[in-house]
C-alpha cells in the first residue's frame, strides 16, 4: 500500500468546496510534486493532508493508518512536518532557537538531529546565534525547512518552498530538497515553478480547479506537449 | 566645592534614590503587563488591582504572623508573607482564566474583547480588596526603617544635606534585580520559557510545533501573580497600601510597558526608570537644588517646579500619548498597539 494517500479529498474553508474528488499519492522516500494555475487547489490540498482543512469527503492515510480525524498537532507526533509558505520561522528567536522548538514534541538528545541539519545548510551552523528574522529570504527558508526536520519526521510537507526566492538559492533548494530526499523522507511539495519542481519530482500533480488533471511521473509530465502548452509556456 | 556636593546630595535624597525605588516598583509591573500583551495578546486592565489583591493578602497574612510574634528582626515581616500572597493570586487568576478569559479564546475573539473582560475584572478585584480590608490607607511595615538616615550622613559628611536610604528602598531595588534575573533566565534558558516566546512570536508556528497553548497561558498567569504580587508589596512596604493608588498605578505602570516596547520585558524595565524619573523629576522643586549652584544673587524665589506634584500622573499620561503619537512601538520595538 502506498505510504502516503490523500483519497476523494472534497471540501473548503465555508460552504464552497475547493477540492473536488481529489487524490493525491505518495511513495515512501519519494518526492511527489503539486503544481498548476493560480487558485488551482494546490495549498488547499496539501493543507487538507496536514488536517488544517475540513473535508467533508475522502480520508488521508498514513502507512495504513487512517487519520483523517486527527488535529494536524496530533499529524505532527505521528510523523509529518509541515513547512507553510510565510511566517513560518520565530523570527525574534535565534536560528538555534528556532531548530529546538522544532524539536519541541522530542524529549530525548536532539543535538545529533541538530548536527544533521547544519550538514544540510552549513550556512545556518555560521548563523545559528543570529535571530531569524535578521536573515535573508533563503536562508530563513532553510531554517524553515530545518525546523521542520528537526522531528524527524516521515513525510515532510512544502508549501511553496521557493516563492519570493532568488534563482541561484532557488537551485540550492531543491538540492537541498534532493538530499533531504534522499535520506528516506517522502516529500510531497506545493511549487508555483513548475519546470524545476516537475525536475526532480517522481510523481507529479497537476491540478485544475480543484480536481486532478494530469498525474504521472515529472519526466512524463514535463514532455506533455498539453502540460507544456499550460503552464510551462511551450 | 561644598555646594556642588550638598547639591548632588539633595538630588540624590529627593530624586535619584527614590526614583530608583519607584521605578523598580514600576518595572515589576510593567514587566507583567508586557507579558500578557506578548503573550496572551491584549493589554491586562486589571493589573493595578491584581496587584492591591496580591498585596492585601500578603497584608493579612503580615498581621497574622505579627500577632503570632514571628518578625525577620530589621527585615519587614511581609516577606515571610510574600508566598502566600503570591500562592492566592496565582489562583485567582488561574480561575479568572478558565471563568472569564478560555470562553473568549475558544471563541476566537478579538483583542479589544479581553481587554473589556479585563475592565470586568478589575471592578470585581476591585470589590472583592475594599470588601476585605476596607478601602484606607494600610500600613504593615515593621523592623527596621533605614538603612542610612540623612542624619547619621550630614553628621559623617560634615555637609548640609545628607541622603537616607530606607530599608524598603534597599529591599525593593534588591528583589527588583533578583526577580529580572530569575525571569530572564527562565524565559531564555528553559524549555517551558523558550516555548512561551515562541508561542509570542508565531502563535500559530508554536501550535504546529506541538507546544501547548494551555500550559502556555497557566504559566504565563502565574508569573503574572508573581511580578504583582512582589510590586505591590514592595510598593506598599515604601509608601503605603490603599486600593484607590494601586488602581491608579495602572497609568504609570502602562505608560512604562508602552514606552520600552510592549511585548519586551527589557524595554518594561527600562521604561519602568523613565516614567518614574520623568514623573519625579518634572515634579521636583529645584528650588535648593538652583540655590547651591548659582552665585549668591541668582537665587531662585520661586520654588522652580514645573509642575505642582498633583500633577505626577499627568507626566506619565504625556509620555504615553507622546509615544503613541511618534513611536507606538516604543524605544525597544515591540509589537504596536
Amino acid at each position: 500500500m502506498s505510504y502516503l494517500i490523500g483519497e476523494n479529498m472534497t471540501g473548503g474553508y465555508g460552504a464552497a468546496d475547493i477540492l473536488h474528488g481529489c487524490n493525491i499519492v505518495a511513495e515512501r522516500g519519494e518526492i511527489a510534486v503539486i503544481v498548476g494555475p493560480n487558485g488551482a487547489g494546490k495549498s488547499t490540498a496539501m493543507k487538507a493532508i496536514f488536517g488544517m482543512l475540513n473535508i467533508h469527503t475522502g480520508s488521508i492515510i498514513l502507512d495504513g493508518e487512517d487519520i483523517t480525524s486527527l488535529s494536524p498537532q496530533a499529524r505532527v507526533a505521528k510523523g509529518m512536518a509541515f513547512v507553510p509558505q510565510t511566517a513560518n520561522v520565530f523570527p525574534s528567536m535565534s536560528v538555534e532557537e528556532n531548530l529546538e522548538m522544532g524539536a519541541f514534541l522530542r524529549r530525548d538528545d536532539i543535538s545529533k538531529t541538530m548536527d544533521e541539519v547544519f550538514d544540510l545548510f552549513p550556512i545556518l551552523k555560521d548563523k545559528r546565534s543570529q535571530n531569524a528574522g535578521e536573515l535573508s529570504g533563503g536562508q530563513r527558508q532553510q531554517v524553515a525547512v530545518g525546523r521542520a526536520l528537526m522531528t524527524q519526521p516521515k513525510v515532510l510537507m512544502l508549501d511553496e518552498p521557493t516563492a519570493g526566492v532568488s534563482p541561484i538559492v532557488m537551485d540550492e533548494l531543491f538540492d537541498n530538497i534532493i538530499e533531504v530526499g534522499k535520506t528516506g523522507i517522502t516529500i510531497l511539495m506545493v511549487e508555483q515553478n513548475a519546470r524545476q519542481a516537475l525536475n526532480i519530482a517522481d510523481k507529479g500533480y497537476v491540478m485544475v480547479q480543484g480536481r486532478n488533471k494530469f498525474t504521472d511521473t515529472g519526466e512524463v509530465l514535463l514532455n506533455n506537449p498539453e502540460v507544456r502548452k499550460s503552464f510551462l509556456g511551450g | 566645592m561644598e555646594d556642588l556636593l550638598n547639591a548632588f546630595l539633595l538630588m540624590s535624597n529627593f530624586v535619584f534614590v527614590p526614583a530608583i525605588a519607584y521605578g523598580s516598583q514600576l518595572a515589576l509591573g510593567a514587566v507583567g503587563v508586557t507579558l500578557v500583551y506578548g503573550i496572551l495578546r491584549f493589554s491586562n486592565f486589571a493589573h493595578g488591582d491584581i496587584m492591591a489583591f496580591g498585596t492585601m493578602v500578603v497584608i493579612l497574612f503580615t498581621w497574622l504572623f505579627q500577632s503570632y510574634g514571628i518578625n525577620l528582626g530589621p527585615l519587614p515581616t511581609a516577606l515571610v508573607a510574600l508566598p502566600f500572597g503570591i500562592l492566592a493570586t496565582a489562583i485567582f487568576l488561574l480561575g479568572s482564566d478558565k471563568f472569564v478569559y478560555k470562553f473568549y479564546r475558544e471563541k476566537k475573539a478579538v483583542p479589544v474583547t479581553y481587554l473589556i473582560a479585563s475592565v470586568g475584572i478589575m471592578f470585581v478585584l476591585n470589590g472583592i480588596v475594599r470588601f476585605i480590608i476596607g478601602p484606607d490607607d494600610q500600613r504593615f511595615a515593621d523592623g527596621e526603617r533605614f538603612i542610612i538616615k540623612a542624619k547619621t550622613m550630614k553628621q559623617y559628611l560634615g555637609t548640609a544635606e545628607g541622603v537616607s536610604i530606607k530599608v524598603s528602598q534597599g529591599l525593593t531595588v534588591v528583589t527588583a534585580v533578583i526577580v529580572v534575573v530569575a525571569l530572564f533566565w527562565f524565559l531564555n534558558k528553559t524549555r517551558t520559557g523558550k516555548s512561551m516566546r515562541a508561542f509570542s512570536d508565531n502563535e500559530d508556528l508554536a501550535l504546529l510545533s506541538g507546544i501547548s497553548p494551555d500550559k502556555v497561558v497557566s504559566v504565563t498567569w502565574i508569573l503574572v501573580a508573581i511580578l504583582a504580587t512582589i510590586a505591590g508589596t514592595l510598593y506598599g512596604l515604601d509608601k503605603s497600601f490603599k486600593p484607590f493608588t494601586y488602581f491608579m498605578l495602572l497609568l504609570p505602570i502602562f505608560a512604562s510597558a508602552i514606552v520600552g516596547g510592549l511585548g519586551n520585558p527589557l524595554g518594561a524595565i527600562a521604561g519602568g526608570f523613565v516614567i518614574a524619573f520623568s514623573e519625579i523629576m518634572i515634579t521636583y522643586p529645584y528650588k535648593k537644588f538652583v540655590a547651591y549652584i548659582v552665585p549668591g544673587d541668582w537665587k531662585p524665589e520661586g520654588l522652580v517646579q514645573l509642575l505642582a506634584t498633583d500633577y505626577k500622573f499627568a507626566v506619565s499620561f504625556i509620555i504615553l500619548v507622546l509615544v503613541l503619537l511618534f513611536k507606538p512601538t516604543g524605544i525597544f520595538a515591540g509589537k504596536s498597539v
